[in-house]
């Protein structure tokens, strides 16, 4: 088994779980966590794309390098925003009907402030 | 798209000021003072709807498609922006709705006459001149990557414009809006990687040439694919829609529903027609349809349980979204001889444009409804329409379109789509068509029965509507119906650039 081939297995493991994550978990920061880790997978995989010299056959592909940090700032000020939302969400003005009308959105809120 | 058109043309320049003009008013509204905000807007909507009309006259002109090579880069290494036909299309009906929000919103978002400044309205201009620059980068971008991040830009500026007013329920919708669409965007990089990995470029352009008929392909696109669809708001991926463009204030629910949700439409359209032509299967488009057609019908039986005018408003949104992937099975051209539709791409590209006008219309209207009203209650608007003419006038044109009445916009639309349907031989899309159209007539008149009606009590009008705001909404009413009186044929300008 190459390199290249043991790295593209983790990254389809941590898209599978992140995917499961996900669409299962019900609270949102989980959510949030899961999309990460579903996000690290794809990075992951930009690794093995550049491995691999996918361009013109060389060694190392640097197109891909460049883009995954690209990728990781878009996630980070994704993971940021989703982050300001939940806290927003559970905020003490905001939390005073958050047991009564929680449920409406599908959204399970058992924590109080995450 | 030929491989060897990588090269700039005269007026390519125009495509970079059309993304980066938005940013330079928000740039500007950064260092402002919050109280001159309205006044940077009043520069930056003007200039930015002259260089969409530019770039308009600049393709009809030529002929071809404007392209701008970025730092004079070409592709695979670089990457171009690339103006056909549908991008101009696009970028002329962005700008003219956000060129009337923007009207529309100078009555609901303004600083406070003293006192300190309300973040609210502050916030609200940067986020429309963000969404402006993000659908322009959407429309112009022909790199799968770059696609990605303009897509990101776009959702980043739609989900806090749901809760502007900082409730929790819309602070709850926004959070839903933004988990979909997380996930979409993540299944839509996996997918562009995947093609890397593949093809070794991500150039829509140069891909067109190299991609081939095999498994890895597939499922790139279809990740690809199901990531959009769940940033469009396809049925089943429909259930973040109603809360979020529901419970956004009026002119936030006018440009999510007219324009965002089209953004990610354009993308997928972009990677079946322009990226891999030819390689959709007659299986695969028979079930985007089938899932429009769903939309259609679960969009329109919805909307007719609604209590709520905006909610109803918003579920119309996810029917006429349906329509939108008839493009799939009806414009790639799978009947014997015929090589490609101009029929049904004309038509689905009018649905798009005239459910952009009517919708942003209705969303205004309502939104005038609830400011006069002090509520949205379908049941409770008996007898509105003598209070607030203009508005109901603005909100029964706007139904029309949406119905497909002759002589609006949706009428044309419908229609090409319905000849398209018996041309290619595929019946069954047009029955459905047809019901959705009279499942649309349900819910508008539903609302529009009310108009005349004796109200049980008589209604109370909270506060005086603004006249100007009215005309706004009406404008773009009579833009969707005005839609309808370009000819019954395959728009040439649709087809420019491929």
């Amino acid at each position: 088994m190459t390199t290249a081939t043991l790295f593209g297995l983790c990254s389809s493991a941590l898209v599978g779980l992140g995917l499961f994550g996900v669409i299962v978990d019900p609270h949102p920061l989980r959510k949030i966590l899961a999309f990460n880790l579903l996000g690290s997978g794809v990075f992951l995989l930009f690794g093995v794309v550049a491995r691999r010299g996918a361009a013109a056959g060389l060694g190392g592909d640097p197109v891909p390098q460049a883009l995954v940090i690209t990728g990781i700032v878009v996630a980070f000020a994704a993971t940021a925003l989703a982050v300001a939302l939940v806290l927003r969400l559970f905020e003490p003005e905001a939390g005073n009907a958050v047991e009564s009308e929680a449920t409406s959105a599908g959204l399970e809120v058992d924590g109080g402030r995450s | 798209m030929s491989v060897a058109a990588v090269t700039a043309t005269t007026e390519g320049y125009l495509l970079v000021l059309a993304i980066m003009w938005p940013v330079a008013g928000i740039l500007v509204a950064l260092v402002v003072n919050g109280r001159n905000i309205e006044r940077v807007a009043y520069i930056v909507l003007p200039i930015g709807f002259a260089i969409a009309t530019a770039v308009v006259m600049a393709v009809a002109q030529g002929g071809q498609s404007q392209i701008y090579v970025v730092g004079g880069w070409a592709p695979p290494l670089g990457v171009a922006l690339r103006a056909d036909g549908i991008s101009a299309a696009m970028m002329m009906t962005t700008a003219m709705v956000i060129c009337a929000t923007g009207l529309f919103a100078r009555g609901e978002f303004v600083q406070p006459a003293e006192g300190p400044e309300a973040r609210a309205p502050y916030v609200f201009w940067i986020l429309l001149f963000s969404i402006w620059s993000a659908l322009n980068a959407l429309v112009l971008g022909s790199d799968l990557f770059n696609l990605y991040v303009a897509l990101e830009l776009l959702t980043f500026a739609a989900v806090p414009l749901v809760c502007l007013k900082g409730q929790k329920e819309t602070i709850e919708a926004a959070l839903r809006y933004m988990l979909f669409a997380l996930i979409g965007s993540v299944l839509y990089l996996l997918g562009a990687v995947m093609i890397y990995g593949l093809y070794g470029t991500l150039d829509i352009g140069l891909l067109s040439g190299r991609v081939r008929a095999e498994p890895a392909t597939w499922i790139a696109a279809a990740l690809m694919t199901v990531g959009l669809l769940a940033k469009t708001a396809l049925f089943p991926l429909h259930l973040w829609l109603p809360p979020a463009h529901a419970g956004a204030p009026a002119p936030g629910s006018a440009i999510l529903s007219a324009l965002v949700v089209k953004g990610s439409f354009f993308l997928i359209v972009r990677i079946w027609f322009d990226a891999m032509p030819g390689h959709l299967s007659f299986a695969a488009a028979q079930l985007l349809a089938a899932l429009g057609a769903g939309a259609i019908l679960v969009g329109s039986v919805l909307a007719l349980r609604q209590q709520r005018l905006k909610l109803m408003i918003a579920y119309s949104t996810i029917a006429q979204l349906g329509y939108l992937f008839f493009i799939f099975p009806l414009a790639t051209g799978f009947a014997a001889g015929i090589v490609w539709s101009g029929l049904a791409w004309t038509g689905s590209w009018m649905q798009l444009f005239s459910h952009a006008f009517a919708k942003a219309a209705m969303f205004m209207a309502a939104g005038l409804i609830a400011e006069a009203l002090g509520h949205d209650r379908i049941a409770d608007l008996g007898g509105i329409g003598r209070k607030l003419p203009i508005t109901m006038f603005a909100f029964a044109l706007s139904g029309l379109s949406l119905i497909g009445v002759p002589p609006s916009g949706g009428f044309v639309a419908k229609w090409l789509l319905l000849i398209a349907t018996i041309n290619e031989g595929q019946w069954w899309w047009a029955a459905v068509i047809v019901v959705g159209g009279l499942l649309a007539g349900g819910y508008i008149f539903m609302v529009l029965g009310r108009l005349l009606a004796d109200p049980l009590s008589p209604l109370v009008i909270r506060g005086a509507v603004s006249r100007s705001r009215e005309l706004v909404a009406l404008s773009l009413a009579v833009c969707a119906v005005l839609l309808g009186l370009v000819p019954l044929q395959p728009s040439d300008f649709l087809r420019i650039g491929r």
